[in-house]
């Protein structure tokens, strides 16, 4: 089983988050970045956890300046036998996506997979345009994933109940909460991790297509409000005259 | 809802705590001052605990219970003699590498750090500074991986910051070594397979010795009652006619200055985990300080409150810097034993003033279990005594600066 497993950044979940002056890029400063926790707790371990089953390779690869490199590390320190850096910048989704199919294609990867999306984007769409451009195809929010033969049987939660598809490899995938549990690096792999090897790969030719004009915060919290609950009956009226919800 | 206003229907408005919400705090920038693989040791200690360890260390502190089955875990983290090197089956890291590790165990609890100290510090780092090739191989490699745990022999029950008048000897009987004595207060002895022991030859010079479990005459009676370092083992060492085979006998250092070497990397360990204390308290009191309401605000907006969290900050801001300096000393086999006597006496001391204002500042929960104050608050009175008494480091500095001996 041969899998590629993209890898991106995301800022701590505990970062403090802040603009440039004009408001035109996300302020980096004092941010510590992390594995997006899609690709690696779910991604990246089921990945792991195939391999250690069935046999092959686990290789990552991200989209990024050198700056990637201590999450990239991380990715290896967890397992992955080998990585690849795209050595260029993270532009929009069709632009990742492109660089990743440009490096995967030809090379007989059984699956690509990535995390649903990333905690700082959200945009969901990169996995799917990665199937598009490779003409493979695609499974979206897996909860589960094994293989059966030349098919991987996947999960899916819908309304109401869980789907079951099957799909003929090589199959592109993107990890949903419950495909794997979050593995914590041993030393053993942190000290691994040191020779692995990282290979960086010129940028592919592929266009931007989008661009974020303006970045702003959400309206700050206000103050709560508790009520007693032997005056609940208060509750109505605030809702209805001061919050005006109902 | 318009302009986040939320409504909740209860009077309750601060949530218990056992989910371990802890985040570091890094107000001069120090992140900047580690590489990526320290940052990623540093992490991953910090991910396991929090997985592991928080979620069980309150009930394994009540119960005064070791949990054992941490062992398997703490080896894989490289708890276990992380600057030994990897053909002995060591992580090969740094200094600072390892002291950070001892930061992310001790802000859980002193007593998991106490027990990976020891392992480290007291038992790995003779056996591989002082021990022959035979010896390192034989012994590092299955305490790296936690297959055997090792104990430390030098306290004894009437000879604690003087060392130096030890009852426990050894005579050398032609084909073995006779042990006779006792030691005290040695953490991790009810468990331990190994035991580095320290005691006088014949002609009164301290030796290294190993005894291992098993041999005749060698019993380790555990410790009871203690209120602090509740989920540590603690116990006694009894020697009684032990036939300690000569191989066992550390043949690369003897007088007092071999076990007072091992001591110097334990303290360094420890100045990193009184951080981590300290740093536990204060992420504590910080978040408290915002959700507690009182007088119609939270209490972090009073004065008082934020007198409290600025000279914590402030005091742990001063202590990383220091303890990273000396990290970097110790990784260029230049920190003295006085300097980390230094750390470890000063880095104790601002641990403990801000265990105790974070029990103020959370009022009476402060003193609850579902906060981890109080069992820090109890550790520290351990961490300030064992491994040199907060009086006698002052007495290292002092002599240290005005060259004379003040201890007898």
């Amino acid at each position: 089983m041969k899998i590629l497993v993209c890898v991106s950044k995301a800022p701590d979940t505990t970062s403090r988050i802040a603009f440039n002056a004009d408001q035109t890029a996300f302020d980096e400063n004092g941010v510590q970045f992390i594995v997006n926790p899609y690709d690696e707790w779910y991604g990246l371990v089921r990945a792991l956890e195939l391999k250690e089953t069935l046999g092959g390779t686990v290789t990552t690869i991200s989209v990024g300046g050198a700056d990637y490199e201590p999450v990239i590390r991380k990715a290896l320190a967890i397992g992955a036998d080998d990585a690849v850096r795209v050595d260029a910048p993270e532009s929009d989704a069709l632009y990742v996506a492109s660089q990743i199919a440009a490096y995967a294609r030809g090379k007989g990867f059984d699956i690509i997979l990535c995390g649903k999306e990333t905690i700082s984007f959200n945009g969901s769409v990169v996995p799917g345009m990665v199937a598009e451009l490779l003409d493979l195809p695609y499974v979206p929010l897996a909860t589960k994933l094994d293989i059966d033969g030349q098919s991987a049987v996947l999960e899916r939660e819908v309304s109401g109940g869980v789907e079951v598809i099957e799909a003929k490899l090589p199959v592109v995938i993107s990890a949903a909460k419950g495909m794997a549990e979050q593995r914590i690096p041993n030393m053993r792999g942190i000290m691994a991790a040191r020779t692995k090897p990282l290979e960086t790969v010129a940028a592919a030719d592929a266009s931007v297509t989008t661009a974020i004009k303006a970045y702003s915060m959400p309206p700050a919290k206000g103050a709560c409000r508790y009520i007693e609950p032997e005056q609940a009956g208060d509750l109505i009226r605030i809702l209805h005259e001061e919050a005006k919800v109902i | 809802m318009r302009e986040g206003l939320c409504i909740f229907a209860a009077a309750k408005p601060v949530e218990p705590m056992r989910t371990d919400l802890y985040q570091g705090h890094d107000y001069y920038l120090m992140d900047e001052l580690l590489t990526d693989e320290q940052k990623l040791v540093r992490d991953t200690a910090r991910a396991w605990v929090k997985k592991e360890v928080s979620p069980i260390i309150e009930d394994a502190a009540e119960q005064a219970k070791f949990p054992v089955h941490l062992l398997k875990g703490l080896a894989e983290i490289g708890a276990f003699g992380p600057y030994i090197p990897a053909e002995y089956g060591g992580a090969g890291l740094d200094q600072i590498s390892y002291g950070l590790i001892m930061q992310e165990l001790e802000r859980c609890d002193s007593g998991l750090r106490s027990t990976a100290s020891v392992q480290s510090s007291l038992v790995m780092y003779p056996i591989y500074k002082y021990g022959n090739e035979e010896q390192r191989r034989k012994y590092l490699p299955k305490l790296a991986s936690g297959e055997w745990m090792g104990c430390f022999g030098l306290t004894e029950p009437d000879y604690g910051s003087n060392p130096g008048g030890m009852i426990t000897n050894f005579r050398d009987m032609g084909d073995h070594y006779l042990l006779n004595g006792a030691k005290m207060w040695i953490s991790n002895a009810p468990f331990a397979q190994v035991a580095v022991v320290w005691a006088k030859n014949e002609e009164g010079r301290i030796h290294g010795l190993i005894v291992e479990r098993g041999m005749e005459g060698f019993s380790t009676p555990t410790m009871h009652g203690k209120w602090s370092l509740r989920a540590s083992d603690t116990g006694e060492l009894i020697f009684d006619h032990v036939k300690v085979p000569k191989e066992n006998l550390l043949p690369g250092k003897s007088g007092l200055g071999a076990p007072l070497g091992c001591l110097d990397s334990a303290r360094y360990g420890i100045s990193w985990g009184a951080i981590g204390v300290a740093l536990d308290c204060y992420d504590v009191a910080l978040r408290y300080s915002k959700e507690r309401i009182q007088f119609g605000k939270p209490i972090g907006a009073f004065q008082l409150q934020q007198k409290k969290l600025a000279e914590m900050i402030t005091e742990i801001t001063k202590a990383q810097l220091l303890t990273y300096r000396l990290g970097q000393l110790r990784n260029e086999g230049r920190a003295t034993t006085a300097q980390i006597s230094m750390a470890k006496r000063n880095n104790i001391a601002m641990a403990k003033q801000i265990v105790s204002d974070a029990r103020q500042i959370l009022g009476g929960m402060g003193i609850t279990n579902e906060y981890p104050v109080m069992r820090h608050m109890m550790n520290l009175e351990s961490v300030i005594t064992y491994e040199g008494t907060h009086d006698i480091h002052l007495l290292i500095t002092g002599m240290d600066v005005t060259g004379f001996d003040a201890f007898k």
